[in-house]
């Protein structure tokens, strides 16, 4: 920051409330990376305390990875996220193409109606999605989880990618027709490299929500081979008695792939805001 | 033989009529200018033509062929815009060359014509750079150069030159001008700034509200304007309008005077008191109210003129225009 317009004390508490909310929003994280680390006892005992000699236990790790097919939920919760989001990207980006670029009657009603499900939360239909999932026999696998987050997640996205499409100079696409491009060149081409900005914010929006759903895998898919990680941590949470040692230590393995994937979109954010655009 | 003909064009946006009869014809070679002031419609126009935007009723043929119906990149038309709108994943010469790739032109023609856009523009240095690299005047040479490679029946320029600096904007107009001495090449070019009109037009159109207030050369509209519009729209600085009732008594007609046709005189008919005197060495711009109504004089060469003081104008001989309360010329 410039020096001549900067305050001291300003710049002090500026930082003092970012870090305090840092720590806000860290601490039950970090608490769940170390009881993980910790027998039983010590959870409970002293729960704030760091894993010592005395304490450190991989205990939590066995159980989880001996227990149930963990690396199968992994790569369920895997493919269930990011099958949605490419999904919800990519129809996502179409219909906000359509939207924003081409006149037809009943354009602004389409664009209502498909923000509607901004307003109306998907869970509330989930009788009627189980009933049509079992006539389609979808129970039980991953397209049933992959297509209604698909469904639910669109609604935010074509509004969002829309707004960044409009955006878009509308000479960069007619100079793209008069030489001869497709509708689908300059879709692919010329407007989702300049719109990946709001592309990867909308992927940070779904993906967590997805990665953590209990709801619909355990409604939809909740057999055995097509169990995501959030539900598979279920089996430690019982009735009478909770196995808090597997628990904490299946979330602090959660966190991992959904970390490197908001990192990968971060990046493209960045780049997106970074790189030129037309003029 | 005609390189592009309007006849009886309309478009409209919903219950928005945009362009209102539209008949123009253009000859081969022609430097065609489209002026108005902005909202006239005259960039739709040339969408419309370019095959951007649909006709609503009404006919587009270019070289002789009805183009209704066919995509602009079949019409034979090139097109540079405003926002230079070039490929931002592209460097200069992939940016050229994707029109003739999409056309399927081999590989020696396509490198041919880039050379020999390159050249004319002098791009040589810049071939492999990318958009972002560029300055605003490069941009803009590499925009000119992608519309040459596909040696178009028909050039359109969309206010091309709107982005630029005021001195790169003079030196881009004069390539322009060349550009086209060279090629031989009908252009239709769209611009707000009369200068530009002026300077580099064949043929002005002057358009309104979407409709077409005349149709000339420059110095045919400049000298013989057929309405108030047209004479106020070209020239700089603005023809003066004063109520003709200054000169003869009870005229409810409009006097229009050039500011060059203004003349220090002290027998003229005009009484004015200076507000504001620009001094620009070569000449000397007066601004002045004669009984309420701001005035322009350009003098040339240098005046020691106050603000203030009183002046009397004359008016050049044959120099003053009438028109009647409808903004018609009257002769």
């Amino acid at each position: 920051m410039n020096s001549a317009r900067s305050n001291p004390i300003s710049t002090v508490a500026m930082h003092g409330v970012l870090i305090l909310y840092t720590l806000i929003a860290l601490f039950p994280v970090f608490v769940i990376l170390i009881n993980s680390f910790k027998t039983r006892k010590k959870i409970f005992r002293e729960p704030l305390a760091l894993p010592d000699a005395e304490s450190f236990s991989l205990v939590g790790y066995q159980t989880v990875l001996k227990q149930g097919d963990f690396f199968l939920y992994f790569q369920n919760s895997f493919i269930v996220t990011v099958g949605s989001l490419t999904l919800i990207l990519l129809f996502g980006a179409m219909a906000a193409f359509a939207l924003s670029e081409y006149r037809f009657r009943g354009n602004m009603i389409m664009g209502l109606y498909l923000a509607l499900g901004i307003m109306i939360p998907i869970r509330i239909g989930t009788v009627a999605i189980l009933d049509m999932m079992v006539s389609t026999g979808l129970v039980n696998t991953l397209w049933a989880l992959i297509l209604v987050y698909t469904a639910q997640g669109l609604p935010l996205a074509v509004f969002i990618l829309s707004e960044f499409m409009r955006q878009v100079s509308d000479d960069l696409k007619s100079a793209g027709r008069i030489d001869g491009l497709s509708e689908y060149t300059i879709f692919f081409k010329l407007v989702l490299p300049l719109v990946r900005p709001a592309m990867a914010t909308v992927a940070v929006f779904n993906m967590i929500p997805i990665w953590n759903d209990l709801w619909f895998p355990l409604i939809l898919a909740p057999a055995e081979e097509t169990k995501t990680l959030t539900l598979g941590s279920q089996v430690f949470i019982g009735q009478f008695v909770t196995d808090w040692n597997a628990v904490l230590s299946a979330l602090s393995m959660a966190i991992l792939p959904v970390l490197v994937l908001y990192v990968i979109f971060s990046r493209q954010l960045i780049r997106g805001i970074t790189s030129g655009a037309v003029k | 033989m005609t390189a592009l003909t309007l006849t009886n064009v309309n478009k409209s946006f919903g219950n928005v009529h945009v362009l209102k009869d539209i008949n123009i014809e253009v000859e081969e070679g022609e430097f065609v200018v489209f002026v108005g002031p902005s909202g006239c419609g005259k960039s739709t126009l040339l969408r419309t033509i370019a095959g951007l935007e649909d006709v609503t009723s009404g006919e587009v043929c270019i070289a002789g062929d009805v183009v209704n119906q066919t995509p602009p990149s079949k019409r034979g038309i090139a097109m540079v815009f405003q926002s230079y709108a070039l490929y931002p994943h592209l460097n200069v010469r992939n940016n050229m060359a994707l029109a003739l790739k999409q056309a399927k032109e081999s590989k020696e023609t396509i490198e041919e014509r880039v050379a020999e856009a390159s050249r004319m523009l002098s791009l040589g240095d810049y071939l492999n750079r990318f958009p972002s690299e560029l300055s605003g005047g490069q941009r803009q040479r590499v925009a000119i150069g992608r519309a040459i490679v596909r040696h178009p029946k028909l050039f359109l320029f969309d206010e091309p030159l709107s982005n630029l600096d005021a001195a790169l904007r003079m030196n881009t107009r004069l390539e322009i001008a060349n550009l086209h001495d060279q090629l031989g090449a009908t252009m239709v070019y769209v611009t707000h700034d009369q200068t530009e009109a002026m300077t580099l037009a064949d043929k002005i159109v002057v358009l309104r509200d979407g409709r077409v207030e005349q149709i000339g050369s420059p110095m045919e509209l400049y000298n013989n304007p057929t309405n108030q519009f047209v004479a106020g729209f070209l020239g700089s600085p603005a023809m003066n309008f004063l109520p003709a009732n200054l000169l003869e008594d009870g005229s409810p007609n409009t006097l229009g005077v050039r500011p060059e046709d203004l003349a220090l005189d002290d027998a003229g008919p005009l009484e004015v008191t200076t507000k504001h005197v620009e001094q620009l060495g070569g000449d000397t711009n007066v601004i002045a109210d004669c009984h309420g109504h701001q005035i322009t004089v350009r003098l040339f060469g240098q005046h020691a003129i106050n603000a203030g003081q009183h002046l009397r104008l004359g008016i050049a001989d044959g120099k003053s225009y009438f028109f009647d309360a409808q903004g018609n010329r009257l002769s």
